[in-house]
């Protein structure tokens, strides 16, 4: 095919297309990310649990999964969880748990060092009152790490927005497989891959700045 | 542990009881054999030089430090013992900070209602009457939907003594209650103190206020290297010659 100079038409033609990869990115960053959060939250309280036995099988979970390459985590789910489970998850699924278990591994220590960063006090503050071990996190302890570490969280969203595009390898068509598809289908590489850096470049910055904003709005308080 | 050496009278009335109680943080020895006793009613002044172990003699009370030997009840309870309730327990004791320990996240109408909603299962008009009853007696309803971080630190305290009274507690423990705060404001404090105290509440109050504790306290105690070395009316101690380091402390807190 001939490919003489820059033609960013094709672009414009494959919007539709490149928007439904976008689609899957973004649903797979916001479930990933609510997994991550909700299974992260479980795993930080078991690490500052009382009991020995809770805190140190969630202090091993999240040493292991850090120490493990995403793309590694995701082949196990999606070529080894079907072995044991006798059939298939699906492909979706399989990344998607992936995403959830390797994330929460962060999580849990970006919840950790926020309920460790609420003043010593106000967990007294709410046990005097009478509130239970539980009460007193829910009410008192965790909305205050939660904000603590909204930055360090969104952050940590931008990463995992990122690392979507690992999903190729399973054959799931996000933003970046979309555009790629295109790219060699079309032969328009340079129009593709320079059209995806800068989307991807955009809703970052937009994301750090949104960082920047909210950090600029505790500060304050 | 060792009764035949109780030699203060803890077999009273007492609402608050201490026999012999030890603590160790490891090697260290932060509570020696401290043996009191509060009756109903009565106000105790609490002082001593800093790191003397008097916020660990308030937090062990109500079971916010566990302790290792000798034995804590209030109210007829033990507080050590492993089948206690001590949520509700503590829910019968009202507590006050230093440094107010206000939950920054709500404002001073929900810090108010939180316990009385999650731990005496008030409903929320019931809860927000009885908040709105205490905030008219520190004088602060004009307040009441705003957050901590906008009050000054007198009113902030203000708020954290209604938190703790709206639970109907039986007795109000306070850990240097005006000591973090700008000299202007701390009578506005203590004034609120000085009415509960009249009122009957029984009350112990870790603070270096003189002033307050010979106005309104009925016993100071005065703690060294955690023991307590004095556990007098504020009659004798205020009156009375005293051991060599109570004395120079006494005399370097009565002198600013
Ligand atoms: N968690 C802890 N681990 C080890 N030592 C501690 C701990 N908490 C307190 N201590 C020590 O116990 C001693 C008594 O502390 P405590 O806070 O009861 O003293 P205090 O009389 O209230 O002092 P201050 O006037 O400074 O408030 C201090 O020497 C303190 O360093
Ligand atoms: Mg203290």
């Amino acid at each position: 095919m001939e490919s003489g100079g820059f033609d960013f038409h094709i672009v414009f033609h494959s919007i539709p297309f490149l928007a439904k990869g976008m689609g899957l990115t973004l649903l797979l960053t916001v479930l990933g990310i609510a997994g991550g959060l909700v299974f992260g939250t479980v795993l930080a309280l078991a690490r500052l649990a009382p009991f020995k036995v809770l805190s140190f099988a969630a202090g091993t979970y999240v040493n292991f999964f850090r120490s493990m390459p995403l793309i590694l985590v995701i082949f196990w789910f999606y070529f080894l969880v079907p072995l044991v489970l006798g059939q298939e998850i699906g492909a979706f699924q399989s990344v998607l748990i992936a995403f959830i278990m390797f994330e929460a591994a962060y999580y849990c220590e970006i919840m950790r060092a926020g309920i460790q960063s609420v003043r010593v006090g106000q967990a007294y503050a709410g046990e005097a009152l009478g509130l239970t071990y539980p009460q007193n996190m829910r009410y008192v302890v965790l909305p205050q790490a939660f904000r603590n570490m909204i930055p360090i969280l969104v952050s940590q969203a931008i990463v995992l927005f990122q690392d979507t595009a690992l999903v190729y390898v399973v054959g799931l068509s996000d933003f970046l497989y979309s555009a790629d598809i295109i790219a060699n289908s079309e032969n328009r590489l340079m129009e593709m891959y320079i059209t995806v850096a800068i989307v991807y470049f955009a809703l970052c910055s937009w994301g750090q700045f949104q960082v920047r904003n909210l950090q600029k709005k505790f500060a304050h308080e | 542990m060792n009764e035949t050496k109780d030699t203060t009278s803890t077999d009273g009335v007492g609402i608050i009881q201490m026999r012999h109680v030890s603590k160790w943080y490891g090697d260290f020895q932060v509570l020696a054999n401290c043996t009191t006793s509060v009756d109903k009613g009565e106000v105790v002044v609490i002082c001593g030089p800093s790191g003397s172990g008097k916020s660990t003699l308030i937090k062990v009370i109500n079971g916010l430090e566990p302790f290792q030997e000798g034995t804590i009840t209030f109210n007829g309870i033990s507080v050590g013992d492993r089948t206690t309730n001590l949520p509700k327990l503590r829910s019968q004791i009202g507590m006050v900070f230093q440094n107010f320990e206000l939950f920054p996240h709500i404002s001073i109408m929900q810090n108010i209602k939180l316990a009385q909603m999650k731990v005496l299962g008030r409903e929320d008009n019931q809860a927000r009457n009885r908040s709105m009853e205490l905030l008219e007696r520190v004088g602060l309803t004009d307040q009441r939907d705003k957050f901590p971080a906008q009050l000054s630190g007198g009113q902030q305290q203000r708020v954290a003594i209604a938190r703790g009274l709206a639970m109907d507690p039986m007795a109000m423990l306070f850990d240097e209650p005006t000591s973090a705060l700008d000299p202007e404001m701390i009578n506005e404090v203590l004034d609120v103190m000085t009415e509960l105290a009249k009122e009957g509440m029984t009350m112990m109050v870790v603070s270096h206020e003189m002033g307050f504790a010979k106005r309104v306290a009925d016993r100071v105690i005065f703690m060294d290297q955690g023991r307590i070395v004095e556990d007098a009316t504020k009659d004798d101690f205020f009156g009375t010659p005293r051991g060599d380091r109570a004395q120079l402390f006494l005399s370097k807190i009565l002198h600013h």
